[in-house]
């Protein structure tokens, strides 16, 4: 079962976060969700087979792209055409 | 394997070269337009999107694996690659991980030791470029980043090699022999910025195993994996340990350094894409043809043209060099010989000189020049001359003169002896012709070298050669000259 | 598109609307001013689409989802975006950020979910038809506790090009109405292929509902009628069942094993992807601005715990650790062996009967704010999951009332037996209203 530093370290590898005062109660009642998930211990039998859909393409053509302004209509922040993000280390 | 032995092996990305982005319709000609102009709700991972695959990116995916001698697998599928990063949109890479379109395959290149040496391919895949992220502000101002997505849903073939180099140079020599095979093929434009790039691992025998990301030159790769076993042997020699760690190529500085981020730990959690369907293209594989390749074609110019395996190489080694050869010859094939000496050891230098690419020399000019030599208007040297005054007209955007009428323009015409046809009148002086006339001068003019001659001074005939040679600016024919300085110095001493 | 508008006033007392459009253009077709209503994780062009998410507040789609393309097509008129549970994660609407949804049967009862907002607007009378979208039984739930009718079609019958994924090898966008024929229309105008969904299928849907079911085999399982289900449901079910054999319908018994691990596998499936698929809402493209005096990582985690409800959050990390190095195997890998053997259990059912048919839900609506445990929610899914892990189609139709409230009817189909399972309904619906 996870501990609640595993669960912080899991809320941060899906960066959702975790608030200190949900932590307790979270961790619980996600433990309670992994241990009803341990039934599919007991599942048995062959790996997936074969998907009947298979090499669903199209041809190499160019289609219209979005105008500029219709790329950059709905982010917060934008600057010469570009879409501002915070700095990467 | 011996102790202190590099290992290095290479996974290479390159665009391929499709009209459209792998999983959607926008155009992959981007470079120069402005950002973001090139992109779709699917490229730019609006919700609710769905990717759906650019079948010739499949194709030309294996056509590279079959020149690359791998086995196309019988079932292979798209997977999820996760990870945060602003310049992925959907946070996710579809990419290929267990399921590869290809494995097991090699490419042959000149080893260290000379003669031939197989490299292996552990495998051949698809996948899809970022986007483009631009560094912006300072300190002061705060720094932030700029995303372009024009980049993003460029299909990438992805070709991991096992660690089967040994240096610097080999890894180049498979990059080039990798570049070569993949514009031979037709699907992909090496000259393209960034359609290219390159990660490097790097062992000394025994020791840890370093991950050098972010090579995008040819030239980087060598400067980055000298640097990078520098730095191992230094730290090996201190008797400190390599660790195990990655590290990106600073290309200005030649250096490569650690990355402190914490993408070394990353979990990308793959999984098969569920919006794609699994390919099923074993079946594709006999019918593609493949074009003439690099090893081929450097066989036929053997035997074909007589060329030697080293200049053979180095013609077959880039796909427009091996064209304009072909081209060049075309019209004339007795020029074979002198095309094979002349572009190799002097057209490719110039060339290099000018940071100019094959492309801007037009190959009849060069035809037309390799007559003039064969037909004895000119000499070598004024060979080179006419050369460089059409790659400089070229260059400053002149208009680009014929061979023949720089050749004129210059005075250029070798000069030589008036042959003497039948008998001479009775009596009469012959000819001061120029070349006779100059070697008059020389002689006058170094009465120094004429002794060092006398007196058994090996270099003094040679110098010699060399003043009248000059004197004549090049146009006399140097077999001439010896013969008829020879001469020259035979009478004085009698 | 035709130059015609329908007004489009409506008192919204369950809060089933997240956006109205007042004055809706229509043209011609098989849906000509007919206003239809479109859950809020369908994108529609020029139209807000927030999928009931701070994340998505203000953000305006470029494009309209395929289906929304062939409902303007149609000459329907889009009147509203309707309220949902977050990315469609809930069984009661009551984890919209904009407040819960009502039940017009008992505005202190919860709709069911996550299609709560549309079944809502079609059981208050507000609208015709609803297009909702069912990952685990979020089309049939909320029709079972609100009322009316709601189709899952087969997976792939209809493109999901548009559709904002929560769980892509789960969901379909499905029709509900007040009757069967309603469903059917709609089911006609949004099915058929779409290039752009690699998923989808060239099946289209023309179907006029028959109400003739003389010797269709229909197969009880006896999981649907077990320990979790309320009795009181359970007896209402079975009575309506009776009916069907009274129009010349024979029962069979039956048991799909595979029940005792279905429910697991679901929630890791859906998990795993809706983990993936929401990892792009980071404030950049789209969404409330992420802070970019912050480093990347810090503004990135900023926006999405600010912005992302409890149970988003919850279910993104179960998806996160179910998809974790080491942990892959255990559960994604386990669960799509789980996924198959629930097909297989009902391939073999299918051998021998056309339809199986039980209750849609265990119970009747919950009084809001009853279930406050997330496991004791998910549990609340267990009849409808079985139908998208294995794909096939599935139709909730009222039968009945416990306490004064409805309950819903589920009968099961073959894949691409979309119209079995309307003509079924159908004939329940005529035999019974």
């Amino acid at each position: 079962m996870a501990t609640e530093s595993e669960v912080t370290h899991i809320a941060e590898l899906a960066d959702v976060g975790i608030d200190r005062e949900e932590l307790g109660i979270f961790t619980h009642q996600f433990n309670a969700i992994l241990e009803y998930f341990d039934v599919l211990d007991r599942v048995s039998g062959d790996t997936a087979a074969m998907s009947d859909l298979c090499n669903v393409m199209r041809e190499d053509e160019v289609e219209p792209s979005l105008p500029q302004e219709e790329v950059l209509r709905n982010a917060a922040a934008t600057e010469d055409g570009f879409i501002k993000a915070p700095r990467v280390m | 394997m011996a102790e202190g032995q590099v290992i290095v092996g290479l996974e290479v990305h390159c665009q391929l070269d499709t009209k459209s982005k792998l999983f959607c319709g926008c155009s992959t000609d981007y470079r120069n337009d402005g950002p973001n102009t090139h992109v779709c709700p699917v490229c730019l991972g609006l919700p609710g999107t769905m990717p759906l695959l650019n079948r010739c990116s499949i194709e030309y995916a294996m056509k590279v694996a079959k020149a690359l001698n791998c086995t196309v697998l019988a079932e292979s599928e798209f997977s999820r690659k996760n990870y945060f990063y602003p310049d992925l949109d959907k946070a996710y890479q579809i990419t290929q991980y267990d399921k590869p379109l290809a494995e097991g395959g090699y490419l042959e290149i000149e080893s260290d030791e000379g003669g031939e040496k197989r490299i292996r391919i552990t495998r051949v895949h698809v996948e899809e470029d970022p986007g483009r992220l631009v560094h912006m502000g300072n300190a002061e101002r705060g720094r932030y980043s700029l995303v372009d997505y024009n980049r993003a849903g460029i299909p990438l073939i992805e070709i991991v090699s096992e660690p089967d180099m040994r240096s610097p140079r080999e890894a180049r020599k498979f990059l080039n022999k990798l570049r070569a095979t993949l514009e031979y093929l037709n699907v992909f434009d090496s000259e393209k910025e960034g359609s290219l790039r390159v990660d490097a691992n790097i062992s000394i025998q025994g020791n840890e195993r370093v991950e050098v990301k972010n090579i995008t030159s040819y030239k980087g790769v060598e400067k980055a994996l000298t640097f990078e076993i520098t730095r191992q042997k230094h730290l090996l020699r201190r008797g400190q340990k390599v660790e195990r760690e990655t590290r990106h190529f600073l290309e200005a500085r030649g250096v490569t350094q650690s990355s402190r981020s914490k993408e070394q730990e990353h979990d990308y959690r793959y999984f098969p894409e569920p919006d794609l369907r699994p390919l099923n293209v074993q079946s594709w594989v006999k019918g593609i043809v493949l074009p003439e390749l690099p090893d081929a074609r450097r066989e036929r110019f053997i035997t074909q043209y007589g060329c030697s395996l080293n200049h053979a190489r180095t013609l077959t080694g880039d796909l427009r060099l091996a064209n304009f050869y072909e081209e060049v010859v075309r019209p004339d094939m007795a020029l074979a010989a002198l095309a094979d000496t002349w572009i190799s050891d002097t057209l490719i230098g110039e060339l290099n000189y000018r940071d100019m690419s094959i492309d801007m020399v037009e190959p009849a000019s060069f035809t037309g020049l390799l007559g003039l030599l064969r037909g004895g208007l000119i000499t070598d040297t004024s060979g080179i001359e006419v050369l460089r005054v059409m790659l400089d007209q070229h260059l400053k955007g002149q208009p680009c003169e014929k061979p023949l009428a720089i050749v004129d323009r210059l005075d250029l015409r070798k000069v030589t002896v008036a042959e003497t046809t039948g008998t001479q009148s009775e009596g009469s002086v012959p000819d001061l012709n120029p070349v006779i006339q100059s070697i008059h001068e020389v002689l006058a003019m170094q009465p120094g070298a004429v002794e060092d001659f006398r007196n058994g001074k090996k270099g003094a005939f040679n110098f010699l050669v060399g003043q009248v040679m000059k004197k004549t600016r090049g146009c006399a024919d140097p077999a001439e000259v010896n013969r008829l300085l020879a001469e020259e110095l035979k009478k004085k001493e009698e | 598109m035709g130059d015609n508008e329908i007004c489009f006033e409506t008192d919204d007392r369950y809060n089933a609307f997240l956006t109205t459009c007042k004055k809706a253009p229509h043209g011609p077709g098989a849906l000509a001013g007919i206003g239809v209503a479109v859950k809020d994780n369908i994108s529609t062009k020029g139209i807000e689409t927030t999928c009931a998410s701070k994340i998505l507040k203000g953000y305006i789609p470029p494009y309209d989802a395929h289906v929304v393309e062939l409902l303007r097509n149609s000459g329907a008129a889009i009147v509203g975006k309707t309220n949902m549970d977050e990315f469609g994660m809930g069984t009661t609407t009551e984890n919209s950020a904009f407040g819960p949804t009502l039940n017009p049967c008992d505005t202190g009862r919860v709709p069911g979910g996550s299609s709560g907002g549309s079944a809502a607007a079609v059981a208050g009378g507000m609208v015709r038809m609803a297009l909702g979208t069912d990952t685990g039984g979020s089309i049939r739930c909320p029709a079972a506790f609100c009322g009316i009718v709601g189709l899952k079609p087969t997976y792939g019958r209809v493109s999901r090009y548009g559709l904002v994924a929560y769980a892509n090898s789960l969901e379909q966008i499905g029709p509900m109405g007040r009757t069967v024929s309603d469903v059917s229309d709609l089911m006609q105008v949004i099915a058929g292929y779409d290039r752009r969904d690699s998923t989808s299928y060239d099946r289209p849907y023309t179907h006029i509902p028959c109400a003739d079911i003389n010797g269709l085999r229909i197969g009880i399982p006896r999981q649907y009628f077990g320990g979790g289900v309320d009795p009181e449901v359970a007896a209402v079910v079975t009575r309506a069942i009776g009916r069907l054999e009274g129009l010349g319908a024979t029962t069979v018994s039956c048991s799909i094993p595979s029940m005792e691990y279905a429910l697991a596998a679901y929630y890791v499936i859906c998990t795993s992807e809706a983990s993936s698929n929401l990892a792009r809402f980071d404030g950049v493209r789209y969404g409330p601005a992420a802070d970019s005096k912050k480093p990347w990582h810090e503004a990135y985690q900023e926006v999405r715990r600010a912005n992302f409800g409890t149970e988003v959050r919850r279910r993104i990390m179960l998806g996160t650790f179910a998809l974790s190095s080491g942990y892959y195997g255990k559960y994604y890998a386990k669960a799509q062996v789980a996924r198959m053997n629930v097909k297989q259990d009902f391939a073999r059912i299918f051998a021998d009967v056309d339809v199986i048919a039980g209750p849609t839900m265990p119970t009747i609506a919950f009084k809001l704010g009853e279930k406050s445990d997330p496991l004791s929610m998910y549990l609340s899914d267990i009849l409808t999951v079985p139908v998208n892990l294995a794909g096939i189609p599935a139709i909730s139709v009222p039968c009945g009332k416990v306490n004064g409230m409805p309950v819903g009817l589920q009968v099961m189909g073959r894949p691409w037996e979309d119209e079995r399972v309307i003509d079924v309904a159908f004939a329940y619906e005529q035999e019974c209203v």
